[in-house]
């Protein structure tokens, strides 16, 4: 009989050399607990953030993105759309903040299909580790993407004369709203990084689903003005959930429907896609 | 009490599409032995370890390791293996030290218990000078090394190295192997694969020999060397020679000490180069040693491999994905008479 350990790790750093390997047999648990995935996603995260602080030119999109659309489609479409620049920013502003979070999903799953291609990789499979703090690790460090693009959108909103009506408390709400469905949604292209083949595939893919769901949606253009079949699409479209909630907590403070909605949306997302990444995962090699 | 094996598998299948890059391998390996899994590109070797190691899916057979299915519990077998990979598996963007902290966190140790493992196993591995630089500016060796520290955090009974020295040059490979006999002082069972016959006699206590996705051979580096003929000079004196001298000729010509065999009269002497028996046989003539017969036997694995599998070791690379119309079936204690292969050129 082995005695009680005080803490149920299951094989502590000894100088001894090993034991009976029965001794070590009768010690091994048939799956991991709770607390221990939780304490390896958070060693995945650290890892994960780790790897950002080293590779700065990483954030590049990131941080690029917003600048460079809020200002580019704010003049560029705004007097056309809205009279002029200033009357279309608090249409726009929520828009581009759904578009850079959505982007942003995409290099999540870019990056993982990049990462399970390397050595170390083989070395998470082999270990007695939880099969999904590969994949939730990194997302809780991407938390810090969604939250720089989201924040530098508002910003640079700001620095183009747009005034949020919700006020502060309204646009951090806002901000943590687009934080939150941007990681929900992650999981999806977690998703589609499990079964692509390459890095460059889930690009392509992820492009092709991106593209017409932020603009098919009422992120850049009021959807009134849309043909009646597009409309239609638009209202059921989640980005424009997601835009809506968005421009009701950062333009008018309130909370409606719309953030009930994207929560849901972003609910859903997590528990279909969460649980196919793990299997994905765990038959990917 | 040490009667379960370190490793058991029946009948082992892997598929890739027509291919069966393993194919029907029975294995056992005992505990605190080194066994080495030896065989060409291609024959099937990491195949074979990573399905031992939970990293790829049995296609047929079963697999235990110490008594636990590997299909049915992976979880449990993953406590009891440290895997070192081909391709070093450390993360190049992460330091020596972050590397094993991270490897140590993940398997359930103390952050600051983490920290003093991976401190230890960098000194030991003589690495601490190099503890705060990233992996990419890793040389070869010193990232196989970190490699392998990183397999013994837990100090887990089994090891599997894959080619734990391909790529490196001689004097880290002989860092290598010094670093993987003393794992094994430790109590640790190992298996590894290698293409190098010379590693597999240097290393390994049993040798199994692979080739085309099956086992063509089984036995000690020994017994192996022995089906194609001892890697010596035999001598046999004559009645009434002078063993003595003999003895004290050879020490004196070849710097080595020969080994007198049962049968009385007989010598065996090791030979690094194989014309040197003629400066012996010389020498013991100018001594007045009469000697009765003489037989060089050609040594290395590499006559092994040849004999088993009908073609040389290093030359197949390339026809090792064509199917196997040359190869022998697998057997259990194969003997080199009947294994006999004839080539599909």
């Amino acid at each position: 009989m082995s005695t009680v350990l005080t803490e149920p790790t299951a094989v502590r750093p000894r100088p001894a050399p090993v034991t009976d390997p029965a001794v070590i047999v009768a010690r091994t648990r048939a799956r991991v607990g709770l607390g221990d995935t939780l304490s390896q996603t958070f060693a995945m995260a650290w890892r994960a953030l780790k790897k950002m602080r080293r590779n700065p030119e990483q954030f590049f999109d990131v941080a690029l993105q917003p600048l460079l659309f809020t200002a580019m489609f704010a003049y560029v479409f705004g007097g056309a759309i809205s009279g002029d620049v200033h009357s279309y920013l608090p249409l726009l502003i929520p828009g581009i903040v759904a578009q850079t979070v959505l982007t942003t999903c995409m290099a999540t799953g870019t990056q993982l299909r990049e990462d399970l291609d390397k050595g170390v990789f083989d070395r998470f499979r082999s270990l007695p580790m939880s099969r999904i703090a590969p994949l939730a690790g990194p997302m809780i460090a991407d938390l810090v993407r969604y939250l720089i693009a989201a924040s530098l959108t508002y910003l640079m909103g700001v620095a183009l004369g747009y005034r949020p009506g919700g006020g502060v408390l309204g646009v951090l709400g806002a901000i943590v709203l687009a934080v939150l469905t941007g990681w929900a949604i992650a999981w999806a292209f977690t998703w589609i990084g499990t079964v692509a083949r390459s890095a460059r595939s889930v690009q392509g893919i992820s492009m092709m689903i991106l593209f017409p769901l932020t603009f098919l949606s009422n992120a850049f253009v009021p959807a009134k003005t849309l043909p009646g079949w597009l409309e239609a699409f638009t209202k059921v479209n989640p980005v424009s959930h997601l835009v809506s909630a968005t421009r009701d907590l950062a333009n008018n403070g309130v909370l409606t429907w719309q953030v009930g909605w994207t929560l849901l949306i972003g609910l859903v997302m997590v528990v279909i896609f969460m649980p196919l990444s793990v299997v994905s995962y765990k038959r990917h090699l | 009490m040490t009667s379960v094996p370190a490793v058991q598998a029946d009948g082992l299948v892997k598929r890739f599409g027509e291919l069966r890059a393993v194919d029907q391998i029975d294995l056992e390996v005992r505990h605190g032995e080194i066994f080495g899994v030896l065989g060409p590109n291609g024959a099937g070797k990491t195949t074979m370890l990573k399905m031992l190691a939970t990293l790829l899916h049995i296609d047929g057979g079963r697999a235990e390791i110490f008594g636990v299915d590997v299909a049915a519990e992976p979880h449990r077998v993953r406590q009891l293996i440290g895997v070192t990979g081909q391709y070093a598996s450390v993360d190049e963007d992460l330091t020596a030290t972050e590397n094993l902290w991270l490897f140590g966190r993940l398997q359930g140790l103390r952050s600051a218990d983490a920290r003093s493992t991976a401190r230890r196993l960098l000194e030991q591995f003589g690495l601490q000078e190099a503890a705060e630089r990233r992996i990419s500016e890793f040389s070869g060796g010193m990232r196989r090394r970190l490699d392998l520290a990183a397999s013994l955090i837990t100090r887990p009974p089994l090891i599997f190295l894959d080619e734990p020295t391909t790529g490196l040059d001689p004097r880290t490979r002989g860092q290598m192997w010094d670093t993987i006999r003393e794992l094994v002082n430790d109590g640790c069972t190992l298996l590894l694969t290698t293409q190098y016959l010379d590693e597999a006699d240097q290393l390994a206590d049993r040798v199994c020999v692979i080739d085309h996705g099956r086992k063509v051979a089984e036995g000690t580096p020994d017994q192996l060397k022995s089906q194609v003929g001892d890697s010596t000079l035999q001598l046999e004196l004559a009645p009434g020679a002078d063993q003595a001298l003999a003895r004290a000729v050879v020490l004196r010509v070849l710097d080595e000490e020969p080994v007198a065999t049962p049968e009385s009269g007989r010598l065996n002497v090791p030979l690094d180069v194989a014309d040197r028996a003629a400066d012996v046989l010389i020498a013991l003539r100018e001594a007045g040693v009469a000697v009765a017969s003489v037989n060089v036997a050609k040594p290395t694995l590499d006559e092994v491999f040849l004999s088993l599998t009908g073609h040389d070791a290093d030359a197949d690379a390339d026809s090792a994905a064509d199917g196997h119309a040359g190869t022998v079936p697998g057997q259990d204690q194969p003997s080199l008479d009947d294994t006999t292969p004839e080539m599909s050129r």
